[in-house]
């Protein structure tokens, strides 16, 4: 069976556990304790992965660190339907790789903040709040855009793909981070539409959309 | 009538959890907006305030290091379990919230949220009514006191395995510090203890320090935080999207409801001490 090496309160785990709820993967999970425990920084996890970062997957003599990799990884095995990460569009997987990097710059940004804000990690987050702010700015525009051309999601598709998924998480929790979504009203609009996605599951942080 | 937040600053604050503590290692916090520096030392904690070498008062008790601002802070509260020594301390991870402590104090005494925020775990619909409790005042010990609280809960603890009515008494021992005394699973004449001592960093922000005393010896420590800290995570983003973050106390400000008994006898309790740090003003 799959295992999934996760934390409970880590954005990158979350989206990990998300796409697996919403394709129907089984799987079983090791948690690994980042605070207060530091469990990632351990030698027990670094010989896992030697960046000591979660989420790591494994799948037999398989193990795949990187939540945006293992996301490609699982919807390329796992999404008969082909819509999650479209390998037959070459077009659109430009486009998600583009938000695959953005999710990374999500993690340097806003879940720095947030990492300050609750663990009390020693990192500049009003900084990380002003680059994240960039951000936000960035994918507001874009949202709206597609929202024009009946777009509701990051990709020109009529459905969700990974982009969606590794962008979430981080967003999601901006209050966490100290950062209101209040300018951000495309943004908005488009969590609810990532919270509607059939499979959602939810983490502590994190609701799921109300009933319409 | 007691000067103004002499209650709280005559008292002992929790500055972080002895399990992790790292010896000789300076840290640096605030209490009730007041910069310290506390270093754990091999026999002991040494802390001053940042902007002067005079020597706070500093303790080591109920898993947690405390400081006081005082010269001559009260007696620390009383917490007779931590001496049964058949019982487990285990910190739940100290976090920091972006809010006043009395909202996260308040937020730890109210029941009604359970099925919504903490679903399926303290709680599930449609079993959303708060059954009648009492509310007690301890004059000696000047706590208020919530007995014969009961909610039917779905996973009330990292050892339930099967949905029980968990019985609860509160106790709300100082303004930043509340305790939890549940039905216990394994041992059906005792009570887990579950203390949230919160830091007053500022008057809108503050680290909550839990600590678990625990009978479960089913459960790893890990176990037990991971089950804490799911269940603080979900409280955060509700505490933080709380406005004003300052607790108000003026009656006329909110209509509380019979659930709320225990918490208008906290906020009356707050006021009648002339408490106003961490409230809305």
């Amino acid at each position: 069976m799959l295992k999934l090496y996760d934390y409970e309160l880590s954005g990158n785990c979350f989206k990990v556990r998300l796409l697996l709820s919403i394709l129907g993967v089984q799987y079983e999970t090791e948690v690994v304790e980042f605070h207060p425990g530091r469990e990632h920084k351990r030698p027990a996890f670094l010989r896992i992965n030697p960046m000591g970062q979660l989420p790591v997957l494994q799948n037999g003599e398989k193990i795949i660190r990187d939540s945006q990799a293992i996301l490609v990884y699982l919807a390329s095995i796992f999404d008969p339907s082909r819509k999650w990460y479209p390998l037959d569009q070459p077009e659109v997987l430009g486009d998600i790789q583009v938000w695959l990097a953005f999710a990374d710059s999500l993690t340097g940004s806003l879940s720095a903040a947030r990492l300050h804000e609750l663990f009390m990690y020693d990192f500049d987050a009003d900084a990380c709040r002003a680059r994240a702010q960039t951000l936000l700015e960035v994918m507001d525009k874009h949202l709206w855009i597609n929202r024009q051309q009946d777009f509701k999601f990051l990709c020109p598709l009529a459905h969700a793909t990974i982009a969606d998924i590794a962008c979430f998480p981080y967003v999601a929790m901006a209050d966490e981070a100290g950062l209101s979504l209040q300018d951000y009203p495309s943004v908005r609009l488009w969590l609810d539409e990532v919270r509607r996605i059939p499979g959602f599951t939810v983490m502590a942080g994190i609701f799921p959309a109300g009933k319409p | 009538m007691l000067k103004e937040n002499s209650f709280v600053y005559d008292d002992w604050h929790p500055v972080g959890a002895l399990a992790e503590a790292v010896v000789g290692k300076p840290c640096h916090t605030r209490i009730l907006g007041q910069a310290i520096c506390y270093t754990r030392t091999p026999d002991g904690l040494i802390a001053h305030l940042a902007d002067s070498s005079q020597p706070l008062k500093t303790l080591i008790v109920y898993g947690l290091l405390w400081v006081s601002l005082s010269a001559q802070p009260r007696r620390i509260l009383a917490i007779p379990e931590f001496e049964e020594t058949d019982r487990r301390v285990v910190s739940a991870g100290s976090i920091r919230v972006a809010t006043s402590g009395l909202r996260v104090v308040e937020n730890f005494l109210d029941m009604a949220h359970f099925p919504f925020v903490h679903t399926d775990i303290l709680g599930a619909e449609p079993l959303t009514e708060v059954a009648a409790y009492d509310v007690e005042i301890d004059e000696q010990a000047d706590e208020v006191l919530a007995v014969n609280c009961r909610f039917p809960q779905p996973k009330g603890s990292a050892a339930a395995s099967e949905p029980v009515e968990m019985q609860y008494v509160y106790r709300i021992a100082r303004p930043f510090i509340a305790i939890l005394y549940k039905t216990c699973v394994i041992d059906a004449n005792r009570l887990d203890v579950l203390g949230l001592y919160v830091q007053p960093v500022d008057e809108e922000s503050c680290i909550a320090h839990a600590i678990m005393c625990y009978l479960d010896d089913i459960n790893t420590d890990k176990q037990l935080r991971d089950f804490q800290q799911r269940i603080f995570g979900q409280d955060i983003m509700i505490l933080l999207n709380q406005v004003p973050k300052g607790l108000p106390l003026d009656p006329r400000h909110e209509t509380p409801v019979r659930a709320d008994a225990l918490s208008s006898a906290y906020r009356r309790w707050i006021k009648a001490r002339n408490v106003t740090f961490g409230t809305a003003r």
